[in-house]
């Protein structure tokens, strides 16, 4: 697997997987996308990645351990639900509000947040089980 | 009033299991002075019950109680009589004196803090059996004192005999206690009366019910094994194992009684019937004929307290099932006589054990000198279990003579075995109080000398009560005998028994027992050889027939496991799908809800494409020789259902599925291409196509279901409701997502958990290697 | 469409079920996999199928108009997929590991919990 032009075009082939993926991920409320496909198509880029120069460039690259990533995500999901008990209302209950920035106006909301963690959370977890298989290659 | 008296009843119910809670740490501090501290508590239960005297005597039962749980009309709810009182005074009265008893008999025992812990539990038990008045509570209680009697009888666990004794006893009690359960739960829905008081005053209702043996039976089989009845009896001599405190106050004085108890509290609702009044006297009857013999043959002295014990539970069985209102009134003196001397009996047991170093008569005698207060205690027990007066065993032996009469023919043999049954039992009494202190002093292993305060104060106490008793036998009667014979009976009922011998049928057959019991004494050796040799003849008995159950059971067990749990996954594997088949198959066919047939399907070229590509990739997994088809195949199906996704209106659905395949497809390699793991199935052409067969008929199965499914009217309101509030509520255009982070968001929640939890486990699969894995591989290599 | 659909979860039933009754542990991993995907397509058909048309509200109207694919089963999937991906991967590890630390990779070789030809437990007490 360690050709030449693999090794070459994956850091950039990865790189351009993972802003795709937080495009997909962004776009996920309005347009076909979201928290879970955003995390698969990143986690395949950081699978790629790793097949392609070995694991520990990748681990360099995240600088975070991918199960720290994946904590971090059902912390964040879970906070986004808790933000609704703060406001009175149920437990994940959506709440809005309207950002306008730069002229443009931006739809905030704690259920972005908790697509994010739900990101985090794919990313961290199935990287972490990829770079696990692929370490035990290398010895 | 009410209300104080009802707080201070619920205090004494609970206060045994409060100071079984303190026990251990108050021994430590005390060592085993802590018993004189512990003995306030049960002293408190008796106090406190004591002042009920005069209100029961009168006439009044003390009712009280907490709802526990009102929905089923389940109360904690305690209910007291002349009945349960007499119990509850000498449960208590008896357990102020073991747990000072104890304090001697364990002194020094590392583990004596536990020990009065398990005891005062007992207590608490044995006390809520008696003052139960809901039939949960009762039952309750009847299984705690099984639990903390297996508890007690294994006190010495380091033992095998003690272990077995203890499995044994919560064995035989548990299932009894189950039987009753049950019995319970009959008379509950027979009667419609969930306590005992209700019951009691439902007058004939349940001898009426069609149930009535069933109830009876099922009470009975609870009763008889917790009273050691036999055949039955075998586990209560092996509870022997147990200290003796333990024998001397569960296994003579109340627990035992439990079952008689029982019999007792139901006899005006569930007696003076056919039945009854033939079950009972036959199996009491038998019982002490075969606890008397059996005590002849044994040499320890508490063995032979012990076969007496189940000798005078056959005894107090049978009086209870006569059923006449003197029978019951010999049983309720009989019962409060028991407890004292034989409670005593056992004390003085453990004394000789504890100062001599052993419980054997043939190596004890000449004590008298050395132990002589014990002496005492010794003899004015025996004297009144030997029925001498002026002891309250001669009070309950007259009164039991007076109960059989010659008059007929059941009777005559019932009064035969009374005689024979009560003459072994002075015997016994005399061979264990006599023995060992008269005669030539015999070389004990220690060198015996009377012992302590905290040994002797029990058994002593009980002796001069038994006399005392008997004396003011007015007073007695009065306040104890008279409303418990009442309780039992069901209506009132008066007692003129005294010391007083009076010239009847029943003091010359007192003289008979007393005669006969002397002559089998002075050549006791002899009728203990001959015993042995009969038992030995028989060489079977109820405790081996337990051992060989127990064994059936493992073996039958073991067997069991071997046939369903093969640890073969094959077999597994293969049981479910064939009852998944059954399960879809079955109903549709039974039922005729097979679906309509359909009609050849219009799709498009690229359509019929996709599913042909799938169907390939499926075939090509399923045949692959090598990893690499396998590999390269299963990515096919995957993506091809990945384009039906995409072709039938779900995007989101399709890429997910894009990256998933992919993913699977790169673990999968790396993991195959490490290991020489091959797809191909090596088995004979004949195991696949049962193989083929079982999935064949699951498979169509399923796509059967499904099609009836499709031909169904489709439900759409949830989509309905996700379609028109998506934008409004939730701000998004794409529902799948906004179903996913908003709308379910709760469940998406759970999942991202899994996946997270999933990736743990996997890290720590592949991390972690057993310290053993070389042996293993080893092994099989 | 609905018919030919079910027929493909029909096949894709008995594929992964003759696989999973396989004694070779890689193939009854394969089963699990395509397994996954046939209840997928079980739950996709039973929301019954639409062609090409997305649930997705167009821009400047605030609910769907016509008729488009039912969302609901779409969202169920969606997690089920990911879901049962990292269940697959799971199983493939500890397949993996069983090999590793056991060499072999049939189920009937692997009886270190189920020992063939166990004698009886004890019997004292």
């Amino acid at each position: 697997m360690q050709t030449v032009i693999f090794r070459t075009a994956a850091p950039y082939l990865a790189s351009l997987m993972v802003m795709f993926s937080v495009f997909v991920l962004l776009r996920g409320h309005n347009e076909p996308g979201g928290g879970f496909i955003g995390g698969l198509i990143a986690a395949s880029a950081f699978a790629i990645y790793g097949i392609a120069c070995g694991v520990t460039p990748v681990r360099r690259a995240l600088y975070f351990h991918p199960m720290a990533i994946a904590g971090f995500g059902l912390f964040l999901s879970t906070v986004a639900g808790l933000a609704s008990l703060a406001m009175g209302v149920p437990f994940l209950t959506g709440l809005w509000t309207e950002v306008h920035l730069l002229g443009v106006t931006l739809d905030l909301s704690t259920v972005l947040f908790f697509d994010f963690g739900v990101y985090f959370v794919v990313v961290g977890a199935i990287t972490s089980i990829a770079l696990a298989l692929e370490e035990r290659e290398e010895d | 009033m009410a209300d104080a008296s009802q707080s201070v009843t619920f205090l004494a119910l609970i206060l045994p299991f409060l100071a079984a809670a303190i026990a251990p740490a108050l021994t430590r501090i005390l060592k085993h002075n802590a018993a004189w501290v512990l003995a306030l508590a049960p002293l408190f239960l008796f106090v406190h019950f004591f002042g009920y005297l005069g209100d029961v005597a009168a006439g009044r039962a003390v009712t009280g109680g907490y709802a526990w749980i009102p929905s089923l009309g389940v109360d904690f709810s305690w209910f007291i009589d002349g009945l349960s009182l007499t119990f509850a005074l000498l449960i208590s009265g008896i357990g102020t004196l073991i747990v000072l008893y104890a304090g001697g008999y364990l002194k020094g025992h590392e583990q004596q803090g536990r020990f009065f812990s398990f005891i005062l539990m007992f207590m608490g038990a044995m006390q809520g059996l008696v003052l139960s008045d809901s039939f949960m509570t009762l039952f309750v209680f009847w299984e705690l004192t099984s639990i903390t009697s297996f508890l007690l009888i294994g006190f010495d666990h380091s033992r095998e005999a003690s272990r077995r004794a203890a499995l044994q006893a919560l064995v035989v009690t548990g299932l009894g206690g189950l039987s009753l359960l049950a019995g319970l739960l009959v008379i509950w829905a027979a009667t419609g009366e969930g306590t005992l008081s209700g019951l009691l005053s439902s007058g004939d209702a349940l001898r009426a019910a069609p149930f009535y043996l069933l109830a009876l039976v099922l009470v009975l089989g609870g009763a008889f094994t917790k009273s050691a009845q036999f055949p039955f009896h075998f586990w209560l001599p092996n509870a022997m194992e147990a200290p003796t405190p333990v024998s001397a106050y569960l296994h003579s004085a109340t627990m035992v009684k439990a079952g008689v108890y029982l019999l007792m509290r139901l006899n005006p609702v569930l007696g003076d019937t056919v039945w009854w009044e033939t079950i009972l006297p036959i199996f009491g009857g038998t019982t002490l004929l075969v606890g008397t013999l059996l005590a002849i043959r044994q040499t320890d002295l508490k063995l032979m307290l012990a076969y007496t014990t189940v000798a005078s539970l056959g005894l107090l069985v049978m009086l209870t099932g006569l059923g006449s209102e003197i029978a019951i009134e010999a049983a309720v003196l009989y019962l409060v006589a028991h407890s004292l001397f034989k409670g005593a009996l056992f004390m003085v047991a453990g004394l000789i054990d504890h100062e001599a170093g052993t419980r054997d008569v043939r190596w004890l005698g000449g004590l008298r000198s050395a132990m002589p207060i014990t002496f005492a205690a010794a003899l004015l027990a025996a004297l009144s279990m030997g029925g001498l007066p002026p002891f309250f065993g001669f009070l309950a032996k007259e009164e039991i003579y007076a109960a059989l009469d010659f008059s007929g023919g059941w009777n005559a043999l019932f009064t035969a075995v009374a005689i024979i049954g009560n003459a072994l039992m002075l015997v016994i009494g005399f061979a264990v109080a006599l023995k060992p202190f008269l005669g030539a002093a015999v070389e004990t292993p220690k060198h015996a000398h009377e012992g302590p305060v905290l040994l002797w104060l029990g058994p002593l106490t009980l002796a001069i009560v038994g006399c005392v008793a008997a004396i003011f036998s007015g007073v007695t009667h009065h306040y104890v005998s008279e409303p418990m014979a009442a309780a039992v009976a069901g209506a009132p009922v008066e007692i003129y028994i005294s010391v007083v011998p009076h010239a009847s049928l029943a003091l010359l057959l007192s003289i008979v027992t007393i005669a006969l019991g002397i002559a089998i004494f002075l050549m006791l050796d002899r009728a203990r050889d001959a015993m042995a040799a009969v038992l030995a003849a028989i060489g079977w008995g109820p405790d081996r027939g337990f051992d060989q159950a127990i064994r059936g059971l493992i073996r039958l067990a073991n067997a069991v496991t071997g046939v369903i749990q093969n640890g073969r996954m094959e077999v597994y594997m293969t049981v479910t799908f064939v009852m998944i088949a059954v399960a879809i198959w079955a109903p549709m066919l039974m039922f005729g809800e097979l679906p309509a047939m359909p009609t050849f399907p219009r799709m498009t070229f690229y359509e019929w494409t996709v599913f042909a590509i799938a169907a390939i990739g499926l075939g090509a997994v399923a045949y692959a020789a090598d990893r690499l088809t396998a590999i390269v195949s299963l990515g096919i199906q995957g993506f091809a259902v990945a384009l039906l996704f995409l072709l039938f209106g779900a995007p989101d659905l399709a890429f997910t599925q894009f990256m998933v395949e992919t993913l699977s497809v790169v673990i999968l390699a790396l993991v195959m291409t490490r290991l020489r793991l091959y797809p191909s199935d090596h088995r004979p052409t004949a195991e696949k196509m049962v193989d083929v067969g079982i999935a064949g008929a699951c498979g169509i199965g399923f796509a059967v279901l499904l099609l009836k499914v499709t031909q169904i009217p489709f439900d759409s309101t949830l989509s309905d409701f996700f379609s028109t509030y998506s934008y409004v509520i939730a701000h998004g255009r794409n529902i799948v997502n906004v179903i996913i982070v908003d709308f379910r968001g709760l469940d998406t929640l759970g999942e991202i958990a899994v996946v997270m939890i999933t990736g743990l486990a996997i890290l720590a699969l592949i991390r972690i290697r057993l310290p053993r894995s070389t042996d293993v591989t080893e092994a099989k290599s | 469409m609905e018919t030919a659909l079910t027929a493909l979860v029909g096949l894709f039933y008995v594929v992964s079920i003759y696989l999973m009754l396989s004694r070779h542990i890689i193939r009854v991993l394969l089963g699990i996999a395509i397994f996954g995907n046939a209840v997928n397509m079980t739950i996709f058909t039973a929301g019954r199928i639409m062609r090409e048309v997305p649930p997705i509200i167009p821009e400047g109207q605030s609910a769907l108009d016509g008729v488009t694919a039912n969302p609901l089963p779409q969202a169920l999937i969606l997690t089920a997929i990911v879901i049962s991906f990292s269940f697959f991967a799971f199983l493939l590890v500890l397949a993996y590991r069983a090999y590793q630390e056991l060499g072999t990779d049939d189920t009937d070789e692997m009886r270190i919990a189920e020992p063939e030809g166990e004698g009886l437990p004890p019997l004292g007490y």
